[in-house]
């Protein structure tokens, strides 16, 4: 088995064996596509910890989801745009939690897009805080599926990163920056 | 309202569009008194600028009256204020540095993944410049929506008319910050290529800081007239050969800070020679490198180089043996224009620094496709053209 030597994170790793046991270290891993995304946020760790936690907030700054229904402390329902028009489902299960620390989640059974993941919060000093996203998750359809997803903008991948820059913008500044200069247009982009 | 918008290569037109309103709680709504046209917007006038819709509404040089105010905005209506052409949030790494023109956040989430991908990470995002910088609508127009308006506008003292104050929006911080980059010590002898706006600007501003000499370099005598009012001694280089000038005139030492002012009109993040590679290889990008070749040729050893000239690809031939063996520094980078404004119109105030000398032009918002075309056609002798929405159309 070849692993890393370096001190880079597995997720931009290189070799296979090692983005496999970057998806294994995953709490009940579903899929085998990796996303890994870090920002750094100017505020402190815990407030960021406590509103992403709160997932009735997500879908102010993920666009492209529709809504997150909590159905217990642990376990929540989430309805999330697909291309041409359709919305994919699944129910999310909290798999581990360290208070201002970490979240991790995996997909049900019979999820449309099975999915697991770690949100990692760390201290970065004066600079804030270091939001680290890692995903592993099965695309729709396969490889075709996700050519089709990335021609409309849905492709996992990019919107992880802009969804963590429309929560850094949010956290940081307080809105989430649009160029939509009536209310109309804003609407039209949010749809 | 009625505002200048882009429809294609050399088609520009007055429109009537939709009022801005308040969208996030840090905006204003700003009345626009006047608003300058800007030689970059000649890059979005000839078709250079990728990512350009038609309808999109240009300006990034404009001041004005608030006329509406979100609920975390620090403005109130009424006031007059000039806007930075940077849109920055005040509150990320970058801000709290004072690299405003570095904001991680003014630029909308989905906007950010070009300059991603191209620079290693995203930049700010501009009024009225495409859509790679935002997709903001600028300020040629009757009302500006302006995000961040508790960290933005500055707000102007009573009795300054708008010709003294619109250009602390982009040009005069520019061309100030482009005189710090070069770390003028007393004594100094500095050179600046390009007597547009911003080289001009950065005359002034270099004097300020104790420079002993000004070189101005550049083809439009008239452009090299005003600089010679400044203090400025000035090189034709269509009459003189400038690095063999400038050896002698510093007694074979070389400028000890140059700095280019050339590209300057497209402070834009794209220029003409990442836009189209063929035009950029063929003409555009040789002429554009070739002032930034020449300002490090000149420059003593041991000197600084300060690019306010704005490249945005790849450059050919970059004279890096030269810029090591003689130990040079280059500083550079889009205008933190936030953090310069508050004493530079101080400044202005105090009688330091004039800009109205720059505004050849003065004419009505529906006049506008005419100012684009006569600044297109004529720049000798039309330095700056500022449109002032309230003024009546010239008679035919």
């Amino acid at each position: 088995m070849t692993m890393a030597t370096d001190d880079a994170p597995p997720t931009t790793s290189k070799l296979n064996e090692e983005r496999a046991s970057a998806i294994a270290a995953v709490t009940r891993p579903k899929g085998d596509d990796l996303i890994g995304r870090a920002v750094t946020i100017n505020r402190p760790r815990d407030e960021l910890f406590a509103y992403w936690r709160d997932f009735s907030n997500l879908p102010s700054f993920m666009d492209n989801v529709e809504r997150i229904d909590i159905l217990s402390a642990t376990t929540s329902h989430w309805v999330v745009k697909a291309p041409a028009g359709r919305t994919v489902e699944w129910d999310a299960t909290i798999t581990e939690e360290k208070a201002g620390e970490l979240i991790a989640w995996t997909s049900a059974e019979g999820a449309d897009v099975p999915n697991s993941g770690r949100i990692e919060f760390r201290d970065a000093g004066a600079r804030g805080t270091i939001v680290t996203a890692t995903i592993a998750y099965d695309p729709p359809a396969g490889v075709v599926g996700k050519v089709i997803a990335k021609l409309f903008q849905r492709e996992p991948a990019i919107q992880a990163r802009r969804d963590l820059r429309r929560f850094k913008q949010l956290m940081e500044t307080g809105e989430i920056a649009t160029a939509a200069w009536t209310q109309k247009q804003r609407d039209e982009e949010k749809a | 309202m009625r505002a200048l918008t882009w429809h294609g290569k050399h088609d520009v037109r007055v429109d009537t569009v939709d009022d801005p309103e308040i969208i996030n709680p840090r905006d204003a709504i700003i009345k626009i008194t006047s608003t300058a046209i800007c030689g970059s917007d000649l890059h979005l006038y000839d078709g250079y600028i990728p990512t350009m819709q038609a309808g999109d509404i240009l300006g990034h040089e404009f001041m004005g009256e608030v006329v509406e105010t979100g609920p975390k905005s620090t403005l109130q209506k009424g006031q007059r204020v000039v806007v930075p052409f940077t849109i920055a949030c005040g509150s990320c790494y970058h801000c709290g540095k004072h690299q405003y023109s570095a904001c991680d956040n003014g630029n909308p989430a989905d906007n950010q993944d070009i300059g991603q991908e191209m620079y290693g990470q995203p930049m700010s995002g501009l009024f009225g410049y495409s859509h790679l910088t935002g997709g903001y609508a600028g300020g040629q127009a009757e009302y500006v929506r302006v995000p961040f308006s508790d960290v933005g506008p500055i707000v102007v003292p009573d009795g300054l008319d708008d010709d003294e104050v619109l250009f602390l929006s982009d040009i005069l911080p520019t061309g100030w910050q482009a005189a710090e980059n070069a770390d003028i010590e007393p004594g100094d002898t500095v050179a600046v290529w390009g007597c547009g706006p911003v080289g001009l600007f950065a005359v002034q501003s270099a004097f300020l800081m104790g420079a002993h000499r000004v070189i101005a370099i550049d083809h439009f005598p008239h452009r090299l007239e005003l600089a010679k009012k400044f203090g400025a001694e000035t090189i034709n280089f269509e009459e003189s050969k400038t690095y063999e000038a400038l050896m002698e005139m510093t007694g074979g030492i070389g400028p000890d800070a140059v700095i280019d002012a050339v590209g300057l009109e497209a402070h834009g993040f794209f220029v003409d020679n990442v836009v189209d590679q063929i035009k950029a290889s063929l003409f555009l990008g040789t002429d554009r490198t070739h002032s930034i070749r020449q300002a490090i040729h000149a420059c003593r050893k041991g000197g600084r180089v300060s690019m306010p000239a704005v490249y945005g690809g790849f450059v050919d031939k970059f004279p890096l043996g030269a810029f090591m063996e003689k130990g040079l520094t280059l500083k550079t980078g889009q205008t933190s224009v936030q953090h310069y404004m508050p004493a530079l119109l101080n400044a202005i105030l105090e009688g330091k620094i004039d800009t109205t000398f720059l505004i050849s032009h003065r004419m009505g918002l529906e006049d506008a496709p005419k100012g684009y075309k006569m600044f297109h056609d004529n720049q000798n002798d039309v330095t700056k053209i500022v449109l002032k929405p309230g003024l009546a159309v010239a008679a035919q």
